[in-house]
């Protein structure tokens, strides 16, 4: 069983500031979601009503079907990792681990054999790691929690690259092992595409757009060729950036591309190259663009 | 290991194509599971199925139910009789475009092929 998460008609507000306005998003239970946003997008903002760290000042929070705001049989499977990993500093990363068991379907010998693997000492004091210890620290917190939904926000960003690969490996086993609702929010967007199944991009306290990901991939195009035929080409699509080199021309347009224009491009001599999530999540998330 | 420009689901369809036409896997014979797919590229286990998914629509593998996944019998044939088709259209022709810019006439790429006659065999 994992858990579907709903939110109808969200806001929340900080003082006087709106962090989420209006949200309406609708994820499917069993899938591992991206959640992408700049700084201040309203990310973790939106994790933390789902893991009902926070209660919505509008709107309503559904997690399984159910309201999550004081459910304890639903918020004990739902776990939101943070990237510091909310623990108490002077625990010793043992007794932190075994706090894990207040859950119920917490797994502590899965969560001691992740911290012997990528090498977590679980006799010292949680503020003697590192940086990069500590987020590890809290993925396996993440991992070993085997909730119906297993939220990671940014929980990466104090590993390097061979930690973080590590862990997106993990994750996908653990996941494959045992199917439930994941949802990661991340900067690193190229990294963990291949990962996802759906993307929702938030900007300003809004969604901006849900798909699944492959739609997103071909939402965009990059034109390469002689610069009159690449020209003609890219007339009245949304361009997002233009290189020149010599003769050469470069756009990348955020565009589907029909049949036609393909045919087109082929005749012309022009080559049709992909744009990356994030190259695309960069412009979309662009201040000066105007509409979605 | 994928290239950025096809959709990963189709890429992996495409491979598993080739590794029939190839030889590599067998008519009748079984493929790895969604899962063993996602684990090795390292991908979600629905761009796997995706793949799969297509592959069956086609009919060159189908599903025995909690069984797994096998080739067609006839998987190989038709591949083979798909890329017949496409071959002068999607190999020969840019070849021999590129060959016009490069200044090759279309008879010395026809003495070269002629030489390589014995090579088919």
């Amino acid at each position: 069983m994992s858990f579907s998460v709903s939110l109808r008609d969200v806001t929340l507000k900080y003082g006087d500031t709106e962090a989420l306005s209006d949200v309406t998003l609708t994820l499917e239970a069993g899938k591992i979601h991206g959640l992408l946003g700049r700084n201040g997008a309203g990310k973790t903002t939106l994790l933390s009503l789902l893991a009902a760290f926070r209660k919505p000042t509008a709107g309503e929070v559904l997690v399984d079907g159910r309201p999550v705001w004081e459910n304890v049989d639903v918020v004990s499977r739902v776990a939101l990792i943070r990237e510091g990993g909310d623990f108490d500093d002077t625990d010793t990363v043992e007794s932190t681990i075994e706090t894990g068991e207040l859950r119920p379907s917490f797994d502590l010998d899965y969560a001691l054999k992740l911290a012997e693997r990528f090498e977590v000492p679980l006799d010292k004091k949680v503020n003697q790691l590192s940086r990069g210890k500590r987020s590890m620290l809290a993925a396996i917190c993440g991992l070993a929690a085997r909730a119906e939904l297993t939220m990671f926000d940014e929980v990466h960003l104090g590993m390097d690259a061979p930690t973080r690969d590590a862990f997106y490996k993990e994750l996908l086993a653990e996941y494959m092992d045992r199917p439930h609702t994941v949802i990661l929010s991340t900067h690193l967007i190229d990294e963990v595409a291949n990962y996802l199944e759906e993307v929702v991009i938030v900007d300003k306290g809004r969604v901006l757009r849900h798909d699944d990901v492959e739609a997103f991939q071909s939402m965009g195009a990059t034109f390469t060729g002689p610069a009159d035929a690449v020209d003609a080409l890219a007339a009245g699509l949304e361009v997002l950036a233009e290189q020149r080199l010599g003769g050469t021309k470069s756009v990348t347009v955020a565009s589907r591309l029909d049949a036609a224009r393909r045919e087109r491009a082929a005749a012309a001599g022009v080559e049709i190259g992909p744009v990356g999530l994030q190259d695309l999540f960069i412009h979309l998330t662009n201040p000066d663009r105007t509409g979605a | 290991m994928f290239d950025d420009g096809t959709p990963i689901y189709r890429q992996i369809a495409d491979q598993i194509k080739a590794e029939i036409l190839n030889g590599s896997l067998e008519p009748g014979g079984k493929v790895m599971s969604t899962n063993q797919y996602a684990s090795f590229f390292q991908i979600n286990p629905a761009t796997a199925q995706k793949a799969f998914r297509e592959l069956v629509d086609e009919g060159v593998l189908y599903k025995q139910r909690g069984v797994g996944m096998f080739v067609a019998e006839d998987a190989r044939d038709r591949l083979a009789g798909e890329f017949r088709a496409r071959f002068f259209d999607d190999v020969l022709k840019p070849l021999v475009h590129e060959a016009r810019q490069a200044g090759i006439s279309l008879s010395d790429i026809i003495d070269y092929l002629k030489t390589q006659e014995g090579a088919l065999k």
